[in-house]
């Protein structure tokens, strides 16, 4: 039986505002609040509201037959927290229902998957937290920010305690294999992998309004036909893409929605099923690995990293901002902190690209990869002068990472000591109990005195 | 084919961008194989090219006079006692009223002299001996100078008139024309069958302001020449230390210098290890130097003086950054040459080239802010100052002269179709 896995990412960047050299090291304010304000404001209601009302009213509608998965990234929560909290209400709506998964990705939608596992990981933890105390459960499944997947990756990944990620169904990984099976990483065949077919979601999301397509115009019982008409053994049609797909690629006018509503009935007419990415892992058995020893994405036609690294300055850009990426992670200023989350967005990366690839590319308030690239160091060189100024500059991060090490392991050894401490003081207070309870005032002072020993070191 | 053709400049005398416009034109068409071209000057110094044919209109009789071959032959010094005698059958009317010497020729001073409207006059008085005298089929005229020589041969020969608009009054005066020179453009352009602008930012001028028929103008961007190896081994001296960023050209109105001090201003309040360099000569440097002085930032100012020549490629390859601030540029190939030399550039958005380069950075010419943010940009990351050196080289190494002669040649092909239909 097949069934179809229907996944839509939820993620909008804070937008940089124009920021001059001259501004560097007087203004530490990044971010142009107007325009954050407005498109988000502006997705929400063109998109991301009546895409959810549309998939409450199917989740109501069809009970358990309807089921959906969707991830936020951690900037994206907090635009939405802030300026539509409407959407928030709709997502709870949603998870409500039961038949919606949410799954994990990294907070910042950035790329620390490719230059830090630490801040990977830490991101990741910090997004898994948020999901679970926002919807309740605590994700099983990950999602990188743009499907970026290796085989790397996917090994932290699994070690992080996920049990299935998602990525693009990309043709030079997969050679003569179809997507529509349940794949496992190489590097950890506990973590399975979920491929995106990306005809079919692209059918969707890029091509359905378009009149020049020669499948136009698209209805839900032909596009259920071309599921159903896949080889019988070929059981998973993973369709992700961006929710925002509903609504602003393809506009309301074009009867998307209409299309999506009517998908359930239809595969139901020929016995598809849907399922959520958790649900397919557990079910189905993975078929074969998948070999990933280069980064992969769901961009462009490469389906590689070049849209966020292909040029030099994109490659200049990410290597000064994760060059700091150890100093942040040890520092506590919250403001520091924040910046970094929205500095990292991939999104701030994208605007420098000089592919060209023949689809237009919205660069914001930029109107060249260059003003893109001089905003960003201009910003970047404020931030760095401002960790920095956080540590001693003139010590190298070698020397700073020997201090971090030696803070750590004291951390470690006093946690163990601490550990050691309650032990003790179980075994005395069992010991003592016995014998006479009185003594305990005498008990509680020893530990006190022993927690005092390390930092004496 | 054979194209009779009007130009003011020629290398190797070089005035302005004019001259290496005409040649690049003129070489690109030769490369096309089966184009001929006469090439009318008013006073050339005999060491042009030979891959055109070259008339000097101060050797071109308007008054008959009766001079021997010896004589002449010791006379004329670019051309022969037969096309003398050649020219001196065709003269059409009585100018002995004329200013004229013992040959019966007018004297011409080059360049741009005071008296430059009779020298224009005269230009297109002899322009009708040449073309009553010159078997063609098409004529091309480079900008106003010799709009009404074209004008007057197309007049005499009922032959298509192409004229080439390398810049308008509206881009010089930025807005306040001179109405004589708005007279005779929009004279030539009316006259036109075909208007060739050198960007589309010209097209739209010629069609807004000299109100032409869209449908006769055409943009033709220029291209430059690949530059010798002896430029390319010019080295490029080691600037980790100090950057220099250079403006080039003419110090007028038109090419805003004043913009480029400000920016100036902007960028050394942030930091001091940029030297800035502002070469040419004109009518606002003296005033460049005083607003260079008023901002405080003369010590890192340097005005070398107009540059010639092998000078020019050495500033390209001793500058960091390449600033072209015009207020209104209609071609503009000196961001082009400083691409050549490995120089990124920036240019402002009302420059023509920008048309046809991507490889550039590009602000409004009255935003300082933006300049000095990229040009601070640049000095500060090499990782931008690579990619535009590299990526910037290859984009104009693909612009070439002879793909511009070949669009010229299927433009004289369409308006010689459609010509008196």
């Amino acid at each position: 039986m097949k069934t179809i896995c229907l996944y839509f990412e939820i993620h909008q960047i804070i937008h940089l505002k124009r920021y001059r050299c001259f501004d560097i090291g007087r203004d530490h304010y990044y971010y142009d609040d107007y325009e954050n304000e407005r498109g988000i404001s502006d997705i929400a209601e063109r998109s991301y509201i009546p895409a959810l009302n549309t998939l409450i009213e199917m989740a109501k509608n069809h009970g358990d037959a309807f089921k959906v998965a969707l991830s936020i990234s951690g900037v994206a929560l907090e635009q939405l927290e802030v300026h539509a909290p409407g959407v928030i209400e709709l997502l709870h709506q949603l998870n409500d229902t039961g038949c919606c998964e949410f799954l994990c990705e990294p907070y910042s939608h950035g790329l620390s998957s490719l230059a830090n596992e630490d801040c990977f990981r830490e991101e990741v933890d910090r997004m898994r937290t948020k999901i679970k105390q926002v919807f309740g459960k605590e994700p099983k499944v990950f999602r990188n920010s743009s499907l970026i997947y290796s085989n790397e990756i996917g090994a932290t990944v699994a070690d992080m305690g996920f049990k299935g990620m998602l990525t693009e169904g990309a043709k030079h990984i997969l050679g003569w294999k179809s997507p529509h099976y349940l794949y496992h990483c190489a590097m950890n065949p506990n973590l399975k992998i979920l491929l995106r077919d990306f005809k079919l979601s692209d059918d969707i999301s890029l091509r359905f309004s378009n009149t020049e397509w020669s499948e136009y115009p698209l209805f839900a019982d032909r596009y259920i036909d071309w599921i159903a008409a896949l080889p019988e053994e070929e059981q998973v049609i993973n369709i992700f893409m961006e929710l925002s797909a509903l609504g602003i690629a393809q506009p309301l006018s074009s009867n998307i929605l209409e299309f999506i509503k009517a998908l359930p009935v239809c595969a139901k007419e020929r016995g598809v099923t849907f399922s959520t990415p958790t649900e397919i892992i557990t079910k189905l058995k993975s078929v074969d690995q998948v070999d990933v020893p280069y980064p992969m994405s769901w961009v462009d036609e490469e389906r590689d990293v070049s849209p966020w690294l292909g040029n030099v300055m994109q490659r200049e850009a990410f290597n000064k901002l994760y060059s700091v990426a150890e100093r942040v992670h040890l520092c506590d200023d919250r403001r520091i902190k924040q910046d970094w989350d929205y500095l990292q967005a991939s999104n701030n990366f994208r605007f420098m690209t000089t592919k060209n690839t023949g689809i237009w590319l919205n660069r914001g308030i930029y109107d060249s990869p260059y003003d893109a690239f001089t905003n960003y160091m201009n910003i970047l060189g404020d931030f760095i002068s401002r960790v920095n100024s956080l540590y001693p500059v003139d010590m190298d991060n070698e020397e700073l990472n020997s201090l971090l090490t030696t803070i750590k392991n004291q951390g470690e050894e006093l946690a163990a000591l601490n550990k050691e401490v309650e032990m003790l003081q179980a075994k005395l207070e069992k010991a003592e109990g016995k014998k006479e309870p009185v003594a305990k005032k005498a008990v509680e002072k020893k530990p006190a005195a022993k927690k005092a020993a390390p930092k004496k070191e | 084919m054979k194209v009779l053709m009007f130009g003011w400049e020629f290398p190797p005398k070089i005035y302005g961008g004019l001259a290496v416009a005409s040649y690049g034109i003129t070489k690109g068409l030769s490369l096309q194989g089966d184009v001929e071209t006469t090439f009318c000057l008013p006073k050339p110094c005999g060491d042009e090219e030979k891959f055109l044919n070259i008339v000097g209109m101060n050797q071109v009789p308007i008054v008959w006079r009766d001079v021997n071959y010896d004589y002449l032959k010791s006379r004329l010094s670019t051309s022969t006692p037969e096309q003398y005698y050649a020219f001196r059958d065709h003269i059409y009317a009585d100018f002995s009223y004329m200013h004229v010497n013992d040959l019966g020729c007018m004297e011409f001073a080059g360049g741009y002299p005071g008296n430059l409207h009779d020298e224009i006059n005269n230009f297109s008085i002899i322009a009708g001996v040449v073309a009553r005298q010159q078997e063609f089929d098409i004529i091309h005229a480079h900008d106003w100078l010799t709009y009404p020589a074209g004008v007057h041969a197309k007049m005499v020969s009922g032959k298509p008139l192409c004229i080439h608009v390398h810049a308008t009054d509206f881009d010089r005066s930025r807005g306040k024309v001179n109405p004589t020179v708005y007279a005779m453009e929009k004279n030539g352009m009316d006259h036109a069958d075909c208007i060739m602008c050198v960007s589309e930012l010209t097209r739209q001028t010629v069609i807004h302001q000299y109100h032409q028929d869209p449908r006769k103008c055409f943009a033709m961007h220029n291209a430059v020449y690949p530059l010798s190896q002896d430029l390319l081994d010019i080295p490029r001296p080691d600037h980790s230390k100090e950057k220099v960023v250079t403006f080039l050209g003419r110090i007028t109105m038109q090419k805003g210098p004043e913009y480029f001090v400000e920016a100036a201003a902007l960028v050394l309040k942030r930091t001091r290890n940029i030297r800035f360099v502002m070469a040419g000569s004109g009518d606002m440097l003296d005033a460049m130097i005083n607003l260079a002085a008023e901002r405080g930032i003369a010590d890192r100012f340097h005005f070398p003086g107009f540059q010639r020549g092998r000078q020019v490629y050495e500033a390209y390859k001793n500058s960091d950054v390449f600033v072209m601030p015009s207020v209104s540029e209609p071609f503009g190939i000196a961001p082009l040459e400083a691409m050549q030399c490995g120089t990124p550039s920036i240019i402002s958005k009302q420059s023509g080239c920008g048309e046809i380069l991507e490889k550039v950075i590009k602000t409004d010419y009255w935003d300082i802010n933006a300049m000095a943010d990229a040009i601070y940009s640049i000095c500060t990351n090499p990782s931008l100052f690579q990619y535009l050196q590299e990526e910037g080289k290859k984009e104009v190494d693909g612009i070439t002269w002879e793909k511009v002669g070949l669009r010229i040649r299927a433009l004289y092909e369409q308006v010689l179709k459609n010509y008196g239909k």
